[in-house]
């Protein structure tokens, strides 16, 4: 065959199997620009109503910790609550939160009524802070080290296999490590 | 009485413009509201347009009335105001949201297919038709050129005698 007609062939083909990777890919996955960064400093308030705020003191202590950003008014933070109250229940790693753009009685009466995973709770009134931390939406989900750096973050509500097979793991071996 | 009526009316005007101009409470980081140096601003503007909405992906925060956008078009007015330049206000944004925000991607090691693809495809295409267009056809009785001797007796005997002698 000469190039003639090889080349379109070639190049039909690298096109074609390019974009067909690309289906396979989940355009609302934005990769996270602070992985192996260190946390942004910050210091949050409580939500009115319960003692402690969250900052970014509490998250250097030399423990690996489990970051959720969630608020009242976000129905798939309903779906993964479970899976954080599970593992607050383990006690394995503390699990703090980040109350997004909430009303604090509104943030109080879904973890009354859902439970209530999280160590520390700081309340994200205009979001700000949640910038800083590179959110886009609720809920996501970040792995903190023991240096205080963002190890791991995930976008979405957590489903078992994600807490199981990738965080979980993620959190025992920088445990260790 | 149209005076008073004037200064009713003009009150009542007053009183929809400040409750439209209250926001809701503890919704967001400052207010979505320009600049009230036009120069600022409209670096401002330049800024948002060139910034992507997280949230709905093919629009600029420019565009979009995402909660997110509208906190980033106050938190671009902020910087500015604060004296940062075009490019380290993209920066600060392009540091938290990585270069994925950025609707015009910087050229570098991971982009420079995205960038040089387009030209290079161009080049190629025009590359395979110099070639095909120049190449001399394979058939060598389509060749064009003169007449051979022995074309141009064939060619009369044809004009004088029609086809049916050939």
């Amino acid at each position: 065959m000469r190039i003639g007609h090889t080349l379109p062939l070639g190049l039909f083909a690298i096109v074609a199997v390019a974009l067909g990777v690309g289906l396979t890919l989940d355009p609302r996955l934005i990769p996270s620009a602070l992985i192996g960064d260190p946390i942004p400093d910050f210091s949050l308030p409580p939500v009115d109503g319960r003692p402690d705020g969250l900052a970014a003191a509490d998250l250097r202590t030399g423990e690996v910790a489990i970051v959720n950003v969630f608020a009242s008014w976000c129905g798939p933070c309903r779906i993964e609550h479970p899976l954080l109250m599970e593992v607050a229940r383990r006690g394995a790693v503390p699990v703090h939160g980040i109350n997004y753009k909430d009303l604090p009685r509104n943030a109080l009466a879904w973890l009354e009524r859902y439970g209530d995973p999280y160590r520390r709770v700081g309340s994200d009134r205009t979001g700000r802070v949640s910038i800083d931390w590179g959110v886009y939406g609720v809920p996501e989900t970040f792995v903190v080290d023991r240096r205080g750096r963002i190890a791991y973050k995930h976008v979405g509500p957590m489903m078992p296999e994600d807490m199981h097979q990738r965080i979980l793991p993620l959190v025992r071996e920088l445990q260790g490590g | 009485m149209t005076r008073d009526l004037r200064r009713f009316l003009l009150s009542v005007a007053a009183a929809c413009a400040v409750s439209l101009a209250v926001p809701s409470p503890g919704a967001a980081i400052g207010v979505d509201r320009p600049l009230p140096d036009p120069i600022l601003e409209a670096r401002a503007r330049a800024i948002h347009k060139q910034l992507r909405c997280l949230v709905c992906q093919n629009q600029s925060i420019d565009d979009s009335n995402a909660g997110l956008a509208r906190d980033l078009r106050v938190l671009v007015r902020e910087r500015i105001t604060l004296g940062d330049s075009d490019g380290e206000v993209l920066d600060f944004i392009a540091g938290r949201y990585g270069d994925w925000v950025l609707l015009k991607p910087p050229l570098d090691v991971r982009t420079l297919v995205l960038w040089l693809g387009p030209a290079a495809l161009l080049l190629m295409g025009a590359g395979l038709a110099v070639t095909v267009l120049r190449r001399p056809r394979a058939d060598p009785e389509l060749a064009s050129g003169p007449l051979t001797t022995e074309e141009r007796a064939r060619l009369e005997t044809l004009l004088e005698h029609g086809e049916n002698t050939s």
